[in-house]
Parts: C-alpha cells; structure tokens; sequence
C-alpha cells in the first residue's frame, strides 16, 4: 500500500440480537486496512453486512442495545472503542451518510448549520457562510437559496440526499462514509456527487457503499468485497477487476450472481 | 342470505350514528340555547363577582370562578407539561432501558385510568396532613396531577413514533442523547401540543379533582393561598339551585365552557397544522 | 474546541440526572397515594371490618357504621348498564365511520366526535338533570305509574354511555384506521359482503385496539364522578331496580364529602372508598394489560 492505512480494521464481528431467536451476526471476523485520502468502495450482494460495517466506523452501534461490536477499530492509530475520547467527537470525525436520507425536522438551512452549531461556537455568519459553502459543493445551492427557511422535508428525494451529504461535509470530518448515496439521484446529480467526493478524496479518506458496478470501476481506488458478512476479497481496483482471485469475486464482478 | 345480513346491519350502523349524535348535539343545543340565552339576558354575570346573596338568586356573576378556573389550569398546564415531556423523553431508549421505562410506563397507565376524583382525595389528605384549609394553590395541584398521565400519554406516544432514523442521523453527526432528543421533541411537537391541549381541556373541565381542594372561594382568587373556585365546580353546585337566575348562571358557565373548548379545539389544529409542517411533506 | 464537547457532554449528563429524578418521582408519587391512601384508611378499618366494609349495607354514621355495599352496587350497576348500551352503539358507529362511510362524511364526523369526546362532564350533568331527569321521570308515571324524582340509575347510566361514546368511537376508527388495506381487499374479492369481512378480519385484525377502546370507556364511565352525583338521587342503599335512585362510590364521596369531613372516623371511610377505586383502577388495568398482550400474540391477522 502506498498510503499509510488510515482505518484498521481487526478481527471485527458485529452481532444483532434478537428477541428470542439468538443473534444474527451480520460481520464475521474482517480484518482490513482502508487507506488515507483515497476512494474505498464496498461492494456486495443485499444484506452482507455492508451498512453494518459503516456504522460500526462511526461507532453507531452504540446507540442500539441489541448490537454487540468486538474486534478492533483503529483510526489514525486510536482504537476508537477503547480510547477514552468522548464518542460525540469521535463521530464528528467520522461522517456518515446514511442509505436513506432523513431530513431532520428543521428548515433547510438549520439542517446544516445543526453539526456546525453543536460542535462549534462561531459566529452566526460564519455558519452562514459554510452553510452556503457546503450547499455550493454539493451543488443543491441553486435550487434551494430562495428557500433556506422552508421545511427540508418539502424537497426531494435528490435533493434530501444532497442535503444529507451537505450536512455530513459542513462539520469537516477526516473521513466520510457514504452509504449508497448515489441511489436515489438522477444520472447528472450522481455524477457531480462523484465529482464532488473525487475532489473530496484529496483532504478525506473515503468509504463508499455501492451497488453500481460501473461506479465502482470509474471511481473506486480501492475495492472491498463482502459477502454474507465476511470479507472475500480486497485489493486496488486494477488488480481487483482484473485479476480477481476468489470464484466469488469473479461471478460477482460478472454479474453471474445468484 | 348475506346480503340481507348485511342490509340489517347497515340499519344497524345508521340507526346507531343516530343514536350517538342526536344526544350530543341536543346536548350542545341546549348549552348554546340555554346558557347563550342567559348570557345575552344578562351579560355583565361574565365580569361581575357574587355579590352578598348571589347563592339566593341575588346580583352577581360568576367571574370569580372564570379567573379562578384561568389561574388554575394555565400553571397547572404548564408544570404537567414540562413533567409530561421530561418524562416521555425519558422513557425513550436513550436514556433508560427497555424494562425499567416499561415498570414506569405501567405506572403511568394506572395513572392515567384513575378518576380524578382520587387525585382531590390525595391532596385533600395532604391538606388535612398540613392543617391547611383549600386553597388556590392545592386546586393547581390537583389539576397538575390530573393533567400529567395525559400529557404524558400523548408525549410518549409522540415521542416514541419518531422514525429510528431521525436518531440514527442526529447521533451519528455527533449529537449528544440531550441534542438528539431535542430534536425529537421538534419532530414530535405536534402530537405534543395535542396533547397539552387535551390535557388543558381535560383540567378546565374536572370538578372532582378541584372541588374539596380549592375552598369555598366565593370570590375572586386573592392569592395562592386564598381560596377559590372553578367553573365546572360552579355548574356542579347551582345545577340544583332552586333559583331560577342561579341555575342560568350554571347553563351560561356550560356555554362558556363549551366555547373555550371549541378554541382550544381550533388552536390545536393551528398548531398541529403548523409545526407538523416540517415532519410531512 | 475542547472546552465546547465537555460542557456538552456536562449538560446530557445533568439532564439525564434530571430526567432520572422526574421518573423517580413519579414513582414516588405513585407510591404516595397508595400508602397515604392507605394509612389513612386505617382507622375506619379498625373499627369496621374489610369484609363489613365491604359487604355490608349499614350506613349509620351515630354508630360509626359504613357498610359500602349499596354504592359498590350502585357502581357496578351503573358501569355495567351503560357499558351495554355502548358497546354495541359505538362499535356499530365506528364501523360505519371507518369502513361505509364516504370520506368527507368520515372527517367531519369525526372532527365533531373528537371535540365532543372534550366536553366536560358537569355538562352533561347539567343538560340530564334538566331535560333526562323529567323526561324519566315523566316516563314511569305514564307507563308504569310509579311516582319517581327521575333522579336514578338509569338516568346516571344513559348520560354515561352518551358521555363515553365519542370516546371509544374515536379510539375504534383510529385501531380499525390502522389495519391495512391490503386486508379488506383481499377479503372482499373473494366474494365477501363488505359485513363479513368486518366480521372475519377487521375484528380479529382490530381485535386488542378494539378492546383497549372498550375498556378505557369503561374506565370513564365507572371513575366518572360528577355527572353522576348530579343525577343518581344519592341514596345509600341498594337500589332495587334500574329506577331507583343509588349512590357510586366516587358518588358517595362528593355527596357525602361536606357532612362528612369533620370527623376523623367519617373522613377515613370516604378515604377507604377512594383506595378502593384505586385499587380497581389498578386490578382493571393488570387485567387489561394481560388480555392485551394475549390477544395481540393470538390474533396476528
Ligand atoms: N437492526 C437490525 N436488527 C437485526 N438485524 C439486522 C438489523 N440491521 C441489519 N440486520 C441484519 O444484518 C445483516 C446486514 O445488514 P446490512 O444492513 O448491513 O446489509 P447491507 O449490506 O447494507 O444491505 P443493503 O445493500 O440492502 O443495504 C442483514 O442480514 C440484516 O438482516
Ligand atoms: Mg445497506
């Protein structure tokens, strides 16, 4: 690897319980290293594990009883579950964007300014003022700046999705996690969305949670590949699609899944 | 075969639609025909307090019991309200575990299915404990009881239909339980406000709970620990007044009562309507 | 930076702490009425028996006798009467406001049927003891010329069952609201009149929300105090028909409240009467829990 790893990942297994019925373990055993400054994608079938291990980054985990989270999570050299640091600016960190997007119940304006406001407190132009930045970049400012004070939930699907990016990358954090953020926007809006984050990659490390193939090979420096709940394979995305060594990878990438 | 059952049936339903509305609206008829006829027979009974032989059919109004029914059920409100949000907040997830908010919500159930005459009995004994007589201050805490399973109710059941998401969303920007729950409590606001509002209604309409707490109280409320009185509780005590003035201060109480309902009926749509703006499309 | 995350982290606990005290307290509260309830029932306990209490019908308050028989009675009679009356009533409604009637019937009817589910009780109260009193009254010297003040069970009954209904209608289209679509479709295209698959599916799919409707109404109707004592005659003792007058146990205690409270022994009997309805509000709401959590377990769709 050429870049130190910026996430280390070591012997993680993540369980949800169930009332009654045991546990589904969801994450077996993964040990990975996801590089500084670069695109890392996941890819795998529906239901591997792949939301799972996001938020497993973002220590989310914690907030539902019913999972347990073992193994190690290391960034920038500090296991996040054991060092004492508080979890709320461990997660300010670590953005994560969520599969589906939640406006949350604020006009659209302070649904930005919301992360800005709890984690800093600077002045009300400047949170204006990245306020504006963040919507630039994720290029929804133009159909939203006539109506910052309007209910965020009267905007589409798309543009909800932006929202959501735009709320993850106002408060800055040092890596982005995107969980299929692309699915619910039209073939333009995806495509300035992966602009975005190419340019994003250069000051944050990246992990992104995808579907689409042909994303993956256009965008992807690095490629993970889970399947039910373990990691198969992982490498750079050349070597990856070229010259995939485990049979499941192969029938993955060439569509013969079943 | 069935579809003769089901013609009958059909009767059946309209037949009990009738039964149910035909006594409700008699019911508001006569309030709006009765009390509104008193109230234009002798409108200055809104402003004016008893006078000397007001209980025999003499001058007067019932002003003391509007005022006193004002300074019971706002603070009342106000304190269940905030002990009703406290509460719902807590037996969220975030901040207790699954079976302890489930020990309290069964208490909370009890609560809520006790008549309120129980909660006039509770403060009562207190007085009686205190050597105290009743006293404005003792009917805001009759109510307050009363009010708070209600209030709690409706907040809990607000609180806890906010979508998993919206926590999953606030934690993971980095939000601390408090931050996310404050935001909970926007989405929810609206079945909150209903709530409060019920409760406001359900607090101005109950004589039981207020009625041995609050003293004689045969004008206007002096102080907290002064005595007082309540609208229901008026309408309680003339209803069988042999004069015929009194017991027309009763149907114009009713009137009045039923009015502020249709109010606080509309300012809960208001709101409803307005902070549920940003939780639906 | 740093500063800002602990005065963060200092204010969830703080509030946290508070929060735990508010739960705290309702606990304690809870607990409060019970023993305070109870320690002040003592002396009436000492005196008469539970079971006297309970069983008999004495009421002399020279000699120091409370039997609450008559009003226990009273409250079962009444509850029950009206429960009777508006079970089948409001069951009936709500399916027609849910399930037949067209959409614009169904808000404005419910629109109505949740502010009247507001009004106060004295209010109905006051418009039976003007109109439902007479016109009972009027009834049984008509047609079976008995001369009664109309002040009776059956008056406190009718008005009770008036005054529960937009309250359980209200909760049985909410339940009924809520099962879904799919369902009813599924039923009626293959064949079923709109009646049966009410019958075989909405009930047993509405069954627990329905149920919690009925006795949430019954709650109302037997905690319900004042529009009671305004109408029911206030007799302690057991009324021989539907058309005498009685007495309820939250009756009693309004009625008897002034006489009463000046002696210590009279004011722990009316305070008995009140942990007894404590008592029931508790058993009633155990009991409904359970058939709840059965129900919803046994009748899945
Ligand atoms: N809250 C939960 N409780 C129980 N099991 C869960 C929960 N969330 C996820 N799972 C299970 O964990 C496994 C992995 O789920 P996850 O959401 O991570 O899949 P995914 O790879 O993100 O799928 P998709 O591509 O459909 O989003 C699944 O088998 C799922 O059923
Ligand atoms: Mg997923």
């Amino acid at each position: 690897m050429i870049n130190p790893a910026e996430i280390k990942i070591r012997n993680l297994s993540i369980e949800y319980k169930k009332a009654k019925k045991g546990f589904v373990k969801a994450i077996e055993n993964i040990n990975l290293d996801i590089p500084r400054n670069k695109i890392t994608m996941i890819i795998g079938p529906s239901g591997c594990g792949k939301s799972t291990l996001l938020k497993s980054i973002n220590r989310l985990h914690d907030i539902n009883e019913e999972v347990s989270v073992q193994g190690s999570l290391e960034i920038n050299g500090e296991d996040i579950y054991y060092s004492g640091r508080p979890v709320p600016e461990l997660r300010r960190r670590v953005g994560l964007i969520h599969q589906k997007p939640v406006p949350l119940p604020l006009s659209i304006f302070k649904n930005i300014a919301y992360g800005l406001k709890i984690h800093n407190n600077i002045h009300k132009d400047e949170v204006e003022r990245r306020v504006i930045e963040a919507l630039k970049k994720v290029h929804l400012w133009d159909e939203v700046k006539d109506r910052l004070d309007s209910p965020a939930i009267a905007l589409s699907l798309g543009q909800q999705q932006r929202l959501s990016i735009a709320r993850a990358i106002a408060i800055k954090p040092e890596v982005l996690l995107c969980d299929e953020i692309t699915s619910a926007l039209d073939p333009i809006s995806s495509g300035k969305i992966e602009q975005l984050l190419v340019t994003l990659s250069e000051d944050y490390t990246i992990v992104w949670v995808s579907h689409i193939l042909r994303q993956v090979r256009r965008m992807a420096d690095y490629v993970v590949f889970l399947y039910m709940g373990r990691m198969v394979e992982c490498g750079e995305k050349e070597q990856f699609f070229e010259d995939p060594q485990d049979s499941l990878t192969q029938n993955y990438i060439r569509g013969l899944f079943t | 075969m069935k579809y003769l059952e089901e013609k009958l049936v059909k009767f059946l339903m309209v037949f009990s639609v009738l039964l149910t509305l035909t006594p409700l609206i008699l019911i508001i008829g006569i309030t709006v025909v009765k009390g509104g006829g008193a109230l234009i027979n002798n409108p200055e009974i809104l402003i004016k307090v008893p006078g000397p032989k007001y209980l025999l059919g003499g001058e007067g109004g019932f002003f003391h019991a509007i005022m006193g029914s004002f300074y019971m059920v706002l603070p009342a409100t106000i304190i269940a309200s905030l002990f009703a949000v406290a509460t719902a907040i807590f037996l969220q997830l975030d901040y207790s575990s699954r079976i302890y908010a489930g020990y309290i919500r069964i208490i909370l159930d009890i609560l809520w299915g006790t008549p309120s005459i129980i909660y006039g009995v509770f403060i009562l004994v207190i007085l009686i404990f205190l050597q105290q007589r009743g006293c404005l201050l003792a009917g805001i805490f009759s109510l307050t009881l009363l009010e708070f399973p209600i209030i709690t109710r409706y907040a809990d059941e607000a609180i806890s239909c906010v979508p998993k998401e919206i926590r999953e969303n606030t934690y993971s920007m980095g939000a601390t339980r408090w931050e996310t729950s404050v935001i909970k409590i926007r989405y929810a606001l609206p079945g909150i406000i209903a709530g409060i509002l019920i409760g406001l209604g359900r607090g101005l309409g109950d004589a039981a709970a207020v009625i041995f707490t609050t003293g004689t109280g045969n004008s206007l409320p002096g102080g907290l620990l002064q005595s007082a009185t309540a609208l229901p509780v008026i309408i309680y005590q003339q209803a069988n007044s042999f004069y015929v003035s009194v017991r027309d201060q009763a149907y114009a109480a009713s009137f009045l009562l039923i009015v502020l309902f249709f109010i606080i009926n509309v300012i809960s749509r208001h709101f409803y309507a307005k902070f549920s703006k940003y939780v639906k499309g | 930076m740093k500063n800002r995350i602990y005065s963060r982290l200092l204010k969830d606990h703080m509030a946290s702490h508070i929060l735990n005290l508010f739960a705290f307290l309702i606990v304690l509260f809870f607990f409060l009425i019970l023993v305070m309830l109870i320690t002040k029932s003592v002396p009436v306990i000492r005196k008469n028996s539970i079971a006297e209490l309970i069983f008999s019908s004495k009421w002399d308050t020279d000699a120091k006798q409370f039997g609450f028989f008559p009003a226990i009675i009273g409250t079962l009679e009444v509850t029950l009467l009206s429960m009777l009356f508006a079970i089948p009533v409001s069951m009936l409604t709500a399916i027609y406001i849910s399930e037949y009637a067209s959409s614009s019937i169904k808000t404005s009817i419910s629109a109505f049927i949740d502010v009247l589910s507001g009004i106060p009780s004295v209010v109905f109260g006051l418009c039976a003891l003007l109109y439902l009193v007479p016109a009972v009254s009027m009834v049984m010297k008509k047609i079976f010329s008995i001369q009664t003040t109309g002040m009776c069970v059956i008056t406190a009954s009718l008005t009770l069952s008036v005054m529960t209904l937009p309250v359980i209608i209200s909760l049985i289209v909410e339940s009924l609201q809520l099962v879904p679509k799919e369902l009813r479709e599924v039923s009626l295209s293959l064949g079923a009149t709109k009646w049966q698959s009410v019958k075989k599916i909405l009930f047993r799919a509405a069954g627990p929300g329905i149920i919690s409707a009925i006795l949430l109404g019954f709650g109302r109707a037997f905690g319900e105090t004042m529009a009671v004592a305004m109408i029911i005659g206030s007799k302690n003792k057991i009324p021989v028909s539907v058309f005498s007058a009685g007495e309820t146990l939250p009756s009693l205690i309004v009625n008897s409240f002034g006489e009463m409270m000046s002696v210590p022994l009279q004011q722990s009997a009316l305070i008995f009467v009140a942990l007894i309805l404590f008592i029931i509000v508790m058993v009633t709401n155990s009991v409904a829990k359970m058939i709840n959590i059965r129900l919803s377990q046994k009748w899945r769709y």
